[in-house]
């Protein structure tokens, strides 16, 4: 396996509120090598997006509790102080976020903006800086991209101001591009377009990319891996194939069900996974899952599943067997998709 | 954009007819009893109340006079434009006496905003910086302090301590710019501007820190960290840029209000300004002053929300007019 650019190490970001401690991302590790691209699905407050913006140094609550090791290229981002962060941040890793109509700045020029990213890094003239940036809103697909330039955030429509923020992601030509639900707030024809614009990229500008989102049938064509998140803890992690046709948790096979199909029978009904996510205060004694598993057996109120690999690198947090996880994903998840 | 002022324009004509027609109609129509047997004095003969009638032309129709007082408003009278008449009183045109205290009003509402700006707006900032932090606890025990304190007792209390006891600042009353020079007239207006603007620097300041702390949560500041920009950059650039905008239409606003008189702290420190205008005319029912005053309250509203209006278009993008 080659060098890998991002490895995170056990990662936790605890936040201490009045209510308790919320334990928002719990001990997760992954790697990312040059070039790959890592899906990180799953549901609102399982800690997908604490955990990329806590790895952009981005979490900046007093009461956030972080620890273990984010290595970029080797280096401990979180080690480093918030000065030398700053310099890999925007430059070397760069972000895209779920809502482009917020996350641009109302009051300033499109062209400026992206500007203002490249010279935060560069020492370049504003001129240059300009032409830059209108060199990267036409590699985005933005037609006529001087006199957009020139324009405001709200003159851009949805999926042209996530094409904006693309181009200012990729301005300073980054290693590694965090995607957090880059296409949620899209609509789904505007979806397949970013979501292929980002995959036409990543080969141009060579970049690692991570897809964070909340909808596996989103990721499937465009990731290598994919990490499950539930509750603060990855549940699932393998080959983007493993997760699709060799599933190993029961929490996956709910996503999995509740995919919608074109060709699916009409009438048929959405399956959607019982119950809610739970509290990240109170989570759960044992397997966080459990209250909302059909397959819950004793062990599961009581430990915790370690998060053990099956084969290769695919690993799965669930005290099932193996054979029994492969009998039940072939006869009744693989069965009814 | 000039349509649109222009536009704006006639519609600040159109309040002011409206509000002239009100006071026209509440002081001359309302009260019971003839205006003019009020006007001629405590006992008045019929050919003083005829004489009365005839100078103020209330011997007309109501709607007559109303007719004649808008011409001279929009036309000029003898005694120039703007037509404001001459006071019930003195006899005396009502024009001089409208522009200068208008200045002094003027004065002391300027110089009150440049001092509750200079202080509300950089406590609210760094409060917003370093929330429930002591400075911040101690800004936010100050704003209160501001807001609660009348204006009445704030400035009587300014007068005792910096002037009878410590000798700081000069003590009321106006001494004109022209006329004493600026040592002595601002050393009167000091005092004035500060008790004045300590009400509105608590606003400001509570103002500020809350438009500032939910910026700072905003996605675009999120975005502005992520491209890699010092933290200072960012509050600066692209925190401050967007929540003081808002602070432009309150500044308006409030300067508006204020050229329609300050009334208690005009009368506090004794400065000759509209607010005491307004008090005095109303006290002595001196009709003509009364509808002055109204008028140049009316305007200085309208028309400050007209120019908020118009800086607001330059400041925020997203608004345009047509």
């Amino acid at each position: 396996m080659p060098e890998p650019l991002l490895e995170v190490k056990d990662l936790k970001v605890h936040f201490s509120t009045d209510d308790g401690i919320v334990k928002a991302v719990d001990g997760i590790s992954f790697s990312i090598a040059p070039g790959e691209t890592l899906g990180v699905v799953g549901e609102s407050g399982s800690g997908k997006s604490v955990s990329f913006l806590t790895i952009m140094g981005l979490i900046r609550s007093k009461g956030a509790l972080i620890s273990g090791e984010v290595l970029f290229r080797g280096q401990d981002l979180l080690k480093l102080p918030s000065d030398e962060l700053r310099h890999i941040r925007g430059a070397k890793i760069s972000m895209i976020f779920q809502d482009p109509m917020t996350s641009l700045h109302p009051f300033y020029k499109v062209g400026a903006q992206i500007s203002e990213a490249i010279r935060a890094h560069q020492d370049v003239s504003k001129k240059e800086a300009l032409n830059q940036s209108v060199e990267m809103l036409r590699r985005v697909g933005i037609p006529r991209p001087e006199e957009r330039a020139k324009q405001y955030p709200h003159e851009f429509s949805g999926g042209m101001r996530q094409r904006a923020m693309i181009a200012m992601a990729l301005s300073l030509n980054p290693d590694l591009l965090i995607a957090d639900e880059p296409t949620t707030a899209l609509d789904v024809t505007v979806q397949a377009q970013i979501l292929d614009l980002i995959d036409r990229l990543k080969e141009e500008f060579d970049a690692a990319v991570v897809m964070i989102t909340h909808d596996l049938g989103v990721v499937a064509e465009h990731c290598d891996d994919i990490m499950v998140m539930y509750a603060g803890k990855a549940v699932e992690y393998g080959e983007a194939r493993d997760i699709y046709y060799n599933s190993h948790h029961p929490y996956t096979w709910g996503l999995l069900q509740s995919i919608t199909r074109i060709d699916e029978d009409l009438g048929e009904r959405l399956r959607p996974i019982k119950g809610l996510p739970p509290s990240l205060i109170f989570v759960p004694r044992g397997c966080a899952f459990h209250p909302r598993c059909p397959y819950v057996m004793d062990v599961c109120k009581q430990e915790v599943p370690p998060l053990l690999p099956s084969a290769g690198h695919h690993s799965s947090a669930c005290h099932l067997s193996l054979a029994e996880k492969e009998r039940i994903f072939d006869q009744e998840v693989a069965a009814q998709r | 954009m000039g349509r649109y002022i222009i536009r704006r324009l006639l519609w600040v004509v159109f309040v002011l007819l409206v509000i002239t027609f009100i006071t026209y109609f509440i002081f001359l129509k309302l009260p019971p009893g003839d205006p003019a047997t009020r006007f001629a004095g405590k006992q008045p003969t019929p050919a003083l109340v005829d004489e009365v009638k005839k100078q103020f032309g209330l011997d007309k129709p109501f709607i007559v006079q109303y007719g004649l007082f808008v011409k001279r408003l929009f036309l000029g009278d003898e005694f120039g434009w703007p037509g404001l008449g001459k006071s019930f009183n003195t006899r005396a045109p009502l024009r001089p006496v409208i522009l200068e205290r208008l200045s002094v009003t003027a004065q002391l509402a300027f110089g009150a905003a440049l001092v509750w700006i200079s202080i509300g707006i950089p406590i609210g900032i760094l409060s917003a910086l370093r929330p429930r932090s002591l400075g911040d606890r101690m800004a936010m025990g100050f704003a209160l302090f501001g807001v609660s304190a009348p204006v009445f007792w704030l400035g009587q209390m300014f007068l005792y301590i910096f002037w009878f006891k410590l000798g700081w600042a000069a003590g009321s009353g106006f001494y004109p710019i022209g006329q004493y020079g600026f040592i002595t007239w601002a050393n009167h207006m000091i005092m004035p501007w500060v008790v004045l603007a300590l009400l509105f620097a608590a606003f400001y300041a509570r103002m500020s820190r809350g438009n500032l702390i939910e910026t700072m949560s905003e996605d675009y500041i999120r975005t502005a960290r992520a491209k890699g920009l010092a933290e200072r950059r960012v509050v600066v650039r692209h925190g401050l840029r967007s929540s003081l905008t808002p602070l432009v239409t309150m500044i308006g606003m409030d300067l508006g209000a204020l050229l329609g008189g300050a009334i208690i702290t005009e009368t506090v420190f004794n400065l000759p300004g509209i607010g005491q205008l307004v008090v005095k005319s109303v006290s002595e029912n001196d009709f003509a002053a009364i509808l002055d005053v109204t008028i140049v309250a009316a305007l200085a509203v309208t028309l400050m929300n007209l120019l908020v209006d118009v800086v607001y278009a330059y400041l925020d993008p997203r608004v345009r007019y047509t």
